[in-house]
């Protein structure tokens, strides 16, 4: 389970956000400029918000009170981001790899296959990042993510960069994925029929606040942009 | 290939030896000062890179001058770095390759401060997600992907080693085959009678010098920018 109660000042907006997720995947749904990327980064540890309290099980990532922040690399949470992020200077597989390498573990042969297989990337493993499509590259940073094996795997916004065709082609590995993988999720996008698709909890967010917790419900609400 | 004298083949193998060694014992300290200058906020920074940028702008003579004041054989440096490891730099190769390696070290740190810079900070932040520490990122990520930069720093060095003049006979003179690059010997030949045919010799083979260096630094850039957008 992971809980947040954070404040934090960027800019313009204040993101004072408190939540509770309770396992499977919760959507952060709201309009571009929300907050939304950051309380994820704050979930990942690569921002530290001004006040609060992250815990994920019985794990405090974050406590300004106590003093408490891990770092990023100490958490252990897979993060998809927008963009993808593969590194240029290493192959797919070397991609993928990186997270179980950079950690010390041995390599798990039989999880690595079974999650190049649910992707479908197992034509890619030798190739560059940079020719990559769109669609490859995300389905790719999302098994780089879950190889190192997550304690929770935050996807922020995922598809925002791919056409209406590539989306459709990555939206039904994501779904196997929270079938399969049961890794906890947090999918962040201001698209309805994604998280309708994906999620079972949602989280509203609008000007840095939680306006609302509770089910696919908060998605007919009222257009979020 | 060239018809040269064993005394001016001493030259070149010296001027290549103290070239290399510079670029060698320059290349650490200025990965070091690269990555300060390119990622943190300290008190004191402007003064760093204002110190690092001063043998581009001081005349050669002036470096020369100051490196014979601390690291002469009774300078506070040299006295120190003579007395307790028993290393030595005044009027001998390696005080050649100190005066090379201080002038070259502005092209050097500004080469690889400006590749650092240029690297997407996003990829930092997704290895330190993946599990890497600060030290792992740079290792794996920063380092590799500034690798471009670093080479053509590295090259920039050597050749500003190869040709530095001015500071390396003030401080450690013209001895031959000690402190005589192919330089210091060209201005030596060129102040003797009949010293001419020599003097174009060695000003050929340090054409070549160049010219390979640069050729090298292009093929290497090259295959390492190949790398991040081939396939």
């Amino acid at each position: 389970m992971l809980s947040v109660n954070v404040e934090k000042r960027l800019g313009e907006i204040t993101v004072a956000t408190t939540f509770e997720t309770a396992g499977g995947v919760t959507a952060l749904f709201g309009p571009s400029g929300a907050g939304k990327t950051s309380i994820v980064n704050m979930i990942a540890g690569l921002i530290a918000p001004d006040r609060g309290r992250i815990a994920l099980d019985d794990t405090v990532l974050f406590d300004s009170a106590a003093r408490i922040n891990l770092p990023p690399h100490r958490r252990r949470i897979g993060y998809v981001f927008q963009e993808g992020r593969l590194f240029p200077h290493l192959s797919v597989a070397q991609n993928l790899d990186y997270g179980r390498w950079i950690g010390g573990f041995d390599p798990d042969a039989a999880e690595r296959a079974r999650i190049v297989d649910l992707l479908d990337i197992g034509a890619l493993l030798g190739r560059r990042p940079g020719r990559l499509s769109g669609g490859e590259r995300q389905r790719v940073a999302v098994g780089r993510a879950l190889l190192m094996k997550p304690r929770l795997l935050l996807l922020d916004e995922p598809l925002a960069s791919l056409d209406r065709a590539r989306k459709l082609e990555i939206l039904p590995y994501l779904a196997r994925l929270r079938d399969e993988a049961k890794v906890p999720m947090i999918y962040v996008s201001h698209q309805a029929g994604e998280i309708l698709r994906l999620a079972s909890q949602v989280v509203r967010i609008e000007d840095g606040r939680v306006l609302a917790v509770g089910g696919l419900e908060l998605l007919d609400a009222e257009p979020a942009h | 290939m060239f018809d040269l004298t064993p005394e001016e083949w001493t030259a070149v193998a010296l001027s290549l030896r103290i070239a290399l060694a510079a670029t060698a014992a320059a290349l650490p300290l200025g990965i070091a000062v690269a990555w300060l200058l390119a990622r943190k906020n300290f008190w004191g920074k402007a003064l760093l890179d204002a110190m690092v940028h001063l043998p581009l702008v001081l005349p050669p003579v002036v470096t020369g001058y100051l490196l014979l004041i601390w690291f002469g054989r009774k300078g506070p440096v040299g006295a120190f770095l003579a007395d307790h490891f028993g290393i030595v730099f005044s009027f001998r190769w390696t005080g050649a390759a100190l005066a090379c390696g201080v002038m070259a070290f502005p092209l050097l740190v500004r080469a690889i401060r400006l590749s650092f810079e240029s690297i997407d900070r996003r990829l930092e932040d997704a290895a330190s997600t993946l599990g890497a520490s600060g030290f792992w990122v740079f290792v794996t990520v920063t380092l590799p992907l500034a690798l471009p930069g670093v080479i053509a720093g590295m090259v920039l060095c050597f050749a500003k080693a190869l040709g530095e003049f001015g500071a390396t006979i003030t401080f450690v003179s013209n001895i031959p085959g000690e402190t005589q690059t192919i330089s210091a010997a060209i201005y030596t030949l060129t102040q003797v009678p009949g010293g001419d045919a020599a003097a174009l010799r060695l000003v050929a083979v340090a054409v070549v010098i160049s010219f390979a260096a640069l050729i090298a630094s292009e093929w290497f850039a090259r295959r390492a920018g190949l790398r991040y957008h081939g396939d």
